[in-house]
């Protein structure tokens, strides 16, 4: 439901680093979304699409990589791609661990003209 | 090309994202400007540089790199990576928010759960039994009810109407603080609109997470909902009380919340056993003993 402050966060975010750059428009947009960011990739790409009318946006390929969870181990070490959400080193079994990703919102490039 | 990050930005001087932890483990996004030393930057692409008038061909092969990407006609399309979080100035303001209530030695609480878990009900309980001095920040879509509610108790509350907006934003929490006397306060707690989900991924600057699921919304809300509960410090199950009437395998909930959050506190909360609220009360007051 939140999606549509999202969005509107990600565009003035493309309109600025255009501006930054001097370009007319953005004709790509690379995102990263985490599972565990709390954004249904699905609804995101909707209200993208939807707002991106009008802005230095509009026309722009919405490309959307969902990032899974990836956990490291403080103790052993161990980097894990988690399937569930469960908050263990399957190696050791340590609950000491890290996020390394899979729980933020990214923009991560931008291609403009 | 870069040599900090990789990327493609041609120009001298630009910016560049990068994340800190706070001692919470919340994370704040800051842009720092870094710059390009141009003598060490080396002409790629493949160029033959000719050794007769060398400072003069560097100069013109400079000047065409200007041309070329600061000449939008030319039609140049050109990818940079950018890496910031999508939410970087609400975190932005997140961080200033959290830096204001530093400043007056108040510890901020972020209460979250669905409509009618009882978040207004525990603040007006912990009225009359807490140690320290609370205000609240309300945030509910439509009414001034809870923050009235509040008020009749005598705590201090100031009501922030969202309108359509299903979450409250840093923004909206900087602009309820400057309507609250926070300097008079030990704790101000933040007092989020009803909603298991939205809430989670907007950082308003508090300091601590609490979040309250009730029996009645039913077993496996914590495994449905796991963005919110893996953002809790604390999570308090509420209505304990009325577990003879429902099938509700509280031991198994508070399993699966540490499967998400292996180091969450969790306090089961009867509005009517005032030791339960006493307990929520030491939680905090001890939280904020730390931080002195």
């Amino acid at each position: 439901m939140h999606e549509y402050s999202i969005v509107q966060a990600l565009l003035t975010q493309c309109e600025d680093i255009a501006k930054e750059n001097e370009a007319e428009s953005v004709t790509k947009i690379i995102v990263k979304i985490g599972k565990m960011s709390g954004v249904e990739p699905h609804l995101l790409e909707i209200a993208f699409n939807t707002f991106k009318e009008k802005t230095v946006c509009d026309g722009a390929d919405f490309v959307l990589n969902i990032q899974p969870l990836v956990i490291e181990c403080k103790g052993c070490g161990v980097q894990t791609t988690l399937e569930k959400i469960y908050y263990k080193c399957p190696a050791c079994e340590s609950l000491d661990v890290k996020v390394i990703d899979g729980e933020d919102m990214f923009l991560m490039s931008l291609e403009m003209e | 090309m870069c040599k900090d990050c990789g990327c493609s930005i041609t120009t001298n001087n630009h910016q560049h994202g990068h994340t800190h932890v706070d001692e919470f483990g919340r994370e704040f996004t800051h842009v720092h400007d870094h710059e390009h030393d141009t003598l060490e930057h080396p002409h790629e692409g493949g160029h033959h540089h000719h050794h007769h008038g060398e400072d003069e061909h560097s100069h013109t092969h400079q000047a065409a790199h200007e041309t070329l990407h600061h000449n939008p006609q030319l039609n140049d399309s050109k990818t940079i990576a950018v890496i910031k979080k999508i939410l970087d100035k609400n975190d932005h303001e997140a961080h200033h928010n959290r830096e204001h209530f530093n400043e007056h030695g108040v510890l901020a609480i972020n209460l979250m759960s669905s409509p009618g878990s009882g978040k207004t009900t525990l603040l007006e309980k912990m009225a009359g039994l807490a140690p320290f001095k609370f205000g609240v920040i309300e945030g509910d879509l439509e009414t001034s009810r809870d923050a009235d509610r509040l008020i009749a108790k005598g705590i201090s509350a100031v009501q922030i109407q969202t309108g359509s907006a299903c979450h409250l934003d840093a923004f909206m929490v900087h602009k309820g603080l400057s309507d609250l006397a926070i300097a008079d306060l030990d704790v101000c707690f933040i007092e989020n609109v009803g909603n298991l989900v939205c809430p989670a991924s907007y950082d308003v600057g508090s300091h601590l997470n609490i979040v309250l699921v009730s029996i009645p919304e039913g077993e496996d809300k914590i495994a449905k909902y796991p963005v919110m509960f893996r953002c809790a410090d604390l999570i308090l199950i509420t209505k304990t009380d009325l577990l003879p009437y429902f099938q509700y395998d509280i031991e198994c909930e508070k399993a699966e919340a540490r499967k998400i959050k292996p180091n969450v506190d969790i306090l089961e909360v009867n509005i009517n056993d005032e030791a339960s609220i006493k307990q929520v009360i030491e939680w905090i007051e001890f939280k904020r003993k730390m931080r002195n």
